[in-house]
């Protein structure tokens, strides 16, 4: 078969040009999911969700939530096991991961239950309304003391939180670790954090009884193997769940694969409720129960050479996914597996990966997945060596690169590293980006006594994951017996209308990447037609577009494959048509160019025809057709590189199919009063292969960056050690501004892959690898520190530099308490002064009148013993409101001199408990002083929003106890400090909320 | 102090992007649920409903307000102007544009938030320097861009307006 000529004269490839996306954006036009037309009678949800890490749920009674105005239908765990299964998980062991809590909660957050109502504010009135019992159990947090012997297991029928433990050896680790001069260690503790982003889980459901089948829309990002993940939970065939995406997304960056558990959640809410239903998730729900990158506790060591060549490297890795296995998890060890000796020309490798469960939010993609945690070791350990050697941390870095006559080369653990020139690009960089300038800082800034660092990291970034990668988790007799899994399968369709309009549907999920754009520039380039004519289509329907497992938008896959499957498609379509234009034109097919909306006869100029009339023709008149041309015009590419084979016997996995090359630097100056780290320069050097768009490769690269600038300075997923979850809004968990980012020097070069159809490799991941550790190092080389944590928060650096936080003067001689066990713990002492002689205050205290008085929101209160009482308590923390069924008492009674006030209570928010020891003195002249230290521990969601809020919260609460016992035995002229209290709250409460908008 | 039943729906009658609407709404229901729910205009948008990630900003009487922060039933009477009435003639502002070539979009979710405040801000501040671009931007997170390109889009449309470039507002 003949083929056309691959030129074109508007090459619109490799060129900066505007979005197509921007202008309906930029109008407010955007179609986000919760955009969306619903069905009329769409129903309302919210959620229910465990206040406890780590309980048995005894009992559910929604009876009363049922019985409120505008609520349909209440969905239990009984629903979810009569109509569903547990969601696969991806290792062999005996556990149960329901979309909705059966026996047992294992998170703060874990869904309990789901209300539907006409609104999410009656949905959200009546989560309060129902009755959850919970029997609470020890929970586990710290990932090491989860492997412990004597740890709670949080699934009895595994028998231990270890749920899949590997070990791995390439090469001769341990003749290298024998022989080599030396061993450097260094030991790993990366955090919890999430590139969060701004628009938060939207998934609208709809059950019809008449097939039995699911139709779900949601902003899931993919990857689509998870389709049959969420098919197989609902119990359904793959055309049973027809999942749909919108056309598009308000940022993923791998969390929104997490929302799978909340499609078939919500799927299983409308077969409830009999309606469609409509569910959006907020920013507390997202930040504490949708998904989290691993933390991973990783012991790392080397055996080096004198000169600092590296000759064995052994990891030994514990993975922390959370309360749950969720797929595709323990991906986020194999996704980097075949890399583990990153750039380095390392030969032998030693790895154990142990995947341990915690009473933590379950683990998922996260951009870089897998990557920051890998070099935060890896960089970390190079960075050390150099230390140890006293050699300069580059010429370690150099000396153990991959020489670039190497490639393509195979790593020890089975990458094929594709392309690169390793040297070359740090040589770009250290010109490039003026690292003798930065030396000169440093020398100056340290002669002028400052802390000033200089940090680097050399990275390979993998684009394109093989989708067997997952199964190196199993044994090779396990997979023998499950069956090989590889390959990566990328689609698109064009198609050409009557009128000549060129229309393409990708499966690539974009969540900002600006896929369309790139995708009607290929095919603008191959078809020779304007960019501006070729309509991209990204809003995916399991149910009529081409996909496969592959589809969606992770693994940075669309420049190498997706833009490759556009590529082939558009390819076959221009074939097509320069065979079907040449037997009208009389020309050769060979000889025809696709170019300015015609084609042309590069031999003859004056022979043209335009491209809507050639491709009209297979429309208007097949008859008229070259032979085996069927007419119409519709092209579905399919594309899977042959490079990504199944694990082999020996456990050697090529985990992608491209691998991209990142070397950075930067400058670090730290204020040594406050702990402050500020980038003074960072320089970051990519080589992805040809850059199709390279706006769109820098905003890529930006926009990572700035994440990677919030994982190291800000951000984590905070836990109290009893599971608590610490970071539950935005001011908590501090995601950077532009103030806090700065414009980092960013450096090209272009090595194409051999096995993609473009040259392109993934660029959207490298700064999240990079960027966290080079920091790292740049803040261990100010400060002279081997032991780095992230994220480096001004008081951790403080620590660091041996500042200790001084103890606040103790104002008052207030008595002291112990402290209750777990939780956000509050503390706050205060002084007031009374009229009332020592005697007359010490009994009202007593008086179950007067204490239901000063309890504030007390509805009712009622003797449950010798000066213990049951309570009903309305309290507000911020915008949380709960009612909680108290327990109140009156212990260590000495009269008129002293007693405890002691309260415990739950509510459908999280529990509280706490106690303020009070002495009272006489003052001089008359009347008393009563003193308080007080101390409370929260848990669920009132601790989530924060102790930021609670320390405020609980003060505020704790003076108006007080104010009002004033006011009960001083009488009402005292009441000024109650109104005060008012002013106090709103004022609190404003500063608080008051976090910018334009000034 | 007007004081509304809480369990009841009140009129609210205002000025939606210069025209006069009606709507009704309990006293509980935000102003960015009235927005995109009553009023069609799903342009704003909600990233946190606490009044740190700026997306739900819109302008009441001509200031940028949290929509997550304000109730509907305290738009009554007043004037207010959302992202959808940007666009002059249908043909994007220069601000719009601004930003379209300065790739100061990527999801663009917390977009149309950055440009009411930047449409106020400008208003006010029609020669800021970088820094004040930069600090009025912190009451905005953008977790796509890095914020490069947003904030050389809203310093070129500064300059130009104000029909000079000084020495400050060079672009970063
Ligand atoms: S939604 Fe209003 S500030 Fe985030
Ligand atoms: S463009 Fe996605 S959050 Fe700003």
């Amino acid at each position: 078969m003949a083929t056309a000529t691959q030129e074109s004269t508007t090459s619109a490839l490799g060129e900066r040009q505007t979005r197509l996306e921007d202008d309906a954006l930029l109008r407010g036009l955007g179609q986000y999911a919760d955009d969306l037309a619903t069905t009329p009678g769409t129903l309302q949800a919210a959620v229910l969700r465990s206040p406890h890490a780590h309980a048995r749920l005894v009992a559910l009674d929604a009876g009363e939530a049922l019985a409120m105005p505008g609520v349909h239908a209440v969905l239990t765990g009984a629903d979810v096991q009569r109509w569903a299964a547990p969601l696969p998980v991806g290792v062999r062991q005996p556990m149960e991961h329901w979309c909705l809590a059966v026996d047992r909660v294992r998170y703060v957050g874990e869904p309990v239950a789901v209300v539907v109502a006409d609104s999410r504010y009656l949905a959200e009135d009546a989560l309060d309304a129902i009755r959850a019992d919970y029997e609470v159990l020890d929970a586990v947090v710290a990932t090491e003391a989860a492997v412990a012997g004597d740890a709670p297991v949080l699934h009895e029928a595994v028998g231990s939180n270890v749920v899949n433990d590997r070990s791995f050896s390439y090469g001769e680790p341990d003749r290298a670790f024998r022989e080599a001069a030396r061993h450097v260690s260094l030991k790993i503790d990366y955090p919890r954090n999430s590139c969060t982003p701004i628009e938060c889980y939207v998934v609208v459901a709809r059950y019809d009884p008449a097939d039995g089948g699911y139709d779900v829309a949601a902003n899931f990002q993919g990857p689509f193997a998870l389709h049959s993940v969420m098919a197989r939970a609902l119990k359904v065939s793959g055309a049973g769940l027809r999942l749909r995406t919108p056309p598009d997304s308000g940022g993923s960056f791998g969390i929104k694969q997490g929302v799978l558990s909340y499609v078939v959640l919500m799927a299983l809410a409308a077969r409830k409720a009999g309606a469609p239903v409509k569910w959006v998730e907020d920013r507390l729900e997202h930040l504490q129960a949708a998904s989290s990158a691993t933390n991973r506790v990783t012991t790392i060591e080397a055996a080096v050479a004198e000169d600092g060549r590296i000759q064995g490297l052994r990891y030994d890795q514990l993975d922390d996914c959370g309360a749950y296995l969720r797929a595709p998890e323990p991906a986020t060890f194999y996704r980097m597996h075949g890399t583990l000796t990153g750039a380095y020309a390392v030969r032998n490798l030693a790895v154990r990966n142990r995947v341990v469960l915690t009473n933590k939010t379950p683990s998922g993609l996260n951009r870089g997945f897998g990557g920051p945690q890998v070099y935060f070791a890896l960089e970390r350990l190079v960075q050390h060596v150099a230390v140890e050697l006293g050699l300069d941390p580059l010429t370690v870095i150099l000396r153990n690169l991959i020489p670039a006559d190497a490639f393509p080369y195979r790593a020890p653990a089975g990458s094929l590293l594709d392309s690169g020139n390793y040297h070359a690009a740090v040589e770009l960089a250290r010109t490039g980006g003026g690292l003798q300038e930065l030396e000169e800082r440093r020398a100056a800034a340290r002669a002028a006594g400052r802390y000033y660092g200089i940090g680097f990291a050399a990275v390979v970034e993998p684009s394109i994951s093989n989708m067997g990668y997952i199964t190196t988790a199993m044994t090779p007799e396990e997979r023998r017996r499950a069956g090989p899994k590889n390959g990566a399968v990328s689609t698109a369709t064009l198609t050409v209308d009557p009128l000549g309009s060129v229309s393409v549907q990708i499966a690539s999920v974009p969540q900002g990447q600006g896929h369309r754009t790139a995708a009607a520039q290929v095919v603008a380039d191959v078809l020779g037609v304007p960019r501006e004519a070729v309509s991209v289509h990204v809003a995916l329907d399991t149910g009529k577009d081409a996909w496969s497992i592959a589809s969606g938008n992770y693994s940075s896959r669309f420049a190498g494959a997706v833009a490759g499957a556009v590529h082939k498609a558009a390819t076959r379509a221009r074939d097509r048509l320069a065979r079907i234009a040449a037997a009208q034109m009389g020309a050769d097919p060979g000889d025809l160019v696709f170019a300015d909306g015609r084609i042309h006869d590069r031999n003859d100029p004056a022979r043209s025809l335009s491209f809507h009339r050639a491709a009209g023709a297979v429309h208007w008149s097949p008859g008229l057709l070259p032979e085996d041309e069927p007419g119409g015009l519709r092209e579905t590419a399919f594309w899977s590189p042959p490079e990504l084979a199944a694990p082999d016997d020996d456990d050697r996995i090529n985990s992608s199919l491209c691998y991209g090359f990142v070397f950075d630097y930067c400058g670090v100056d730290i204020d040594p009063v406050t702990g402050r780290v500020t980038l003074d320069r960072y320089v970051t050097t990519h080589d992805a292969g040809r850059l199709l768009n390279p706006d769109l490769v820098d905003g890529q690269i930006r926009g990572g960056f700035a994440q990677a600038v919030g994982a190291a300075l800000y951000e984590e997923l905070a836990y109290g050690d009893d599971g608590s979850f610490r970071s539950g809004t935005l001011a908590d968990y501090l995601i950077p501004t532009a103030a806090e980012v700065p414009e980092p020097v960013i450096l090209h070069q272009e090595t194409p892959s051999p096995f993609t159809p473009l040259g392109a490799k993934g660029v959207g991941e490298g700064n999240n690898m990079s960027t966290p550790v080079c920091i790292a190092n740049a803040v261990a080389d100010a400060l002279g520190q081997r032991d780095i944590r992230l994220p480096l928060t001004p008081s951790r650096v403080r620590e660091m530099i041996g500042i200790t936080e001084s103890e606040p003067p103790a104002a008052h001689a207030a008595p002291s308490i112990e402290a209750p066990a777990g939780g956000s713990t509050l503390r706050a002492t205060g002084v007031v002064e009374l009229e009332a002689d020592a005697d007359t205050v010490y009994h009202a205290m007593l008086d179950p009148g007067v204490l239901s008085r000063i309890i504030p929101g007390c509805h009712a209160l009622e003797q449950d013993g010798d000066n213990a009482y049951r309570a009903d308590v309305t309290v507000g923390v911020g915008l949380i409101k709960a009612r909680f069924e108290a327990r109140v008492s009156l212990t260590d009674l000495d009269p008129p001199h002293a007693l405890r006030l002691n309260g415990a209570g739950s509510s459908a928010v999280g529990t509280a408990e706490g106690g303020a020891a009070v002495r009272l003195s006489p003052r001089e002249g008359g009347g008393t002083q009563l003193a308080y230290d007080y101390q409370a521990a929260v848990t669920g969601k009132v601790a989530s929003v924060g102790a930021r809020m609670l320390q405020g919260a609980s003060r505020v609460v704790v003076d108006q106890i007080f104010a009002r016992l004033r006011q009960e035995v001083d009488g009402p002229g005292a009441s000024a400090g109650d109104r005060a209290w008012g002013r106090r709250f709103r004022a609190w409460l404003l500063r608080l909320l008051g976090r910018g908008g334009a000034p | 102090m007007k004081r509304l039943d809480a369990g009841r729906s009140h009129p609210v009658t205002f000025r939606l992007n210069g025209r006069e609407r009606t709507g009704h709404a309990e006293p509980r229901l935000l102003l960015s649920d009235f927005l995109r729910h009553d009023m069609g205009l799903t342009g704003t948008h909600v990233g946190c409903e606490h009044g740190v990630c700026g997306a739900c900003t819109v302008l009441i009487d001509g200031h940028a307000c949290r929509a997550c922060l304000t109730l509907a039933v305290q738009v009554d009477g007043r004037d207010v102007e959302t992202v959808e009435n940007l666009a002059e003639d249908g043909v994007l502002n220069d601000l719009q544009q601004a930003f379209r070539r300065h790739h100061a979009l990527q999801c663009g979710f917390c977009t149309a938030g950055i440009l009411m405040s930047c449409t106020d801000f400008l208003a006010r501040n029609p020669r800021p320097r970088e820094a004040d671009v930069r600090d009025m931007l912190t009451g905005h997170l953008c977790r796509c861009t890095g914020y490069t390109g947003i904030v050389r889009a809203i310093v070129e449309v500064a300059e130009q307006r104000s029909g000079s470039t000084t020495e400050e507002n060079e672009h970063v």
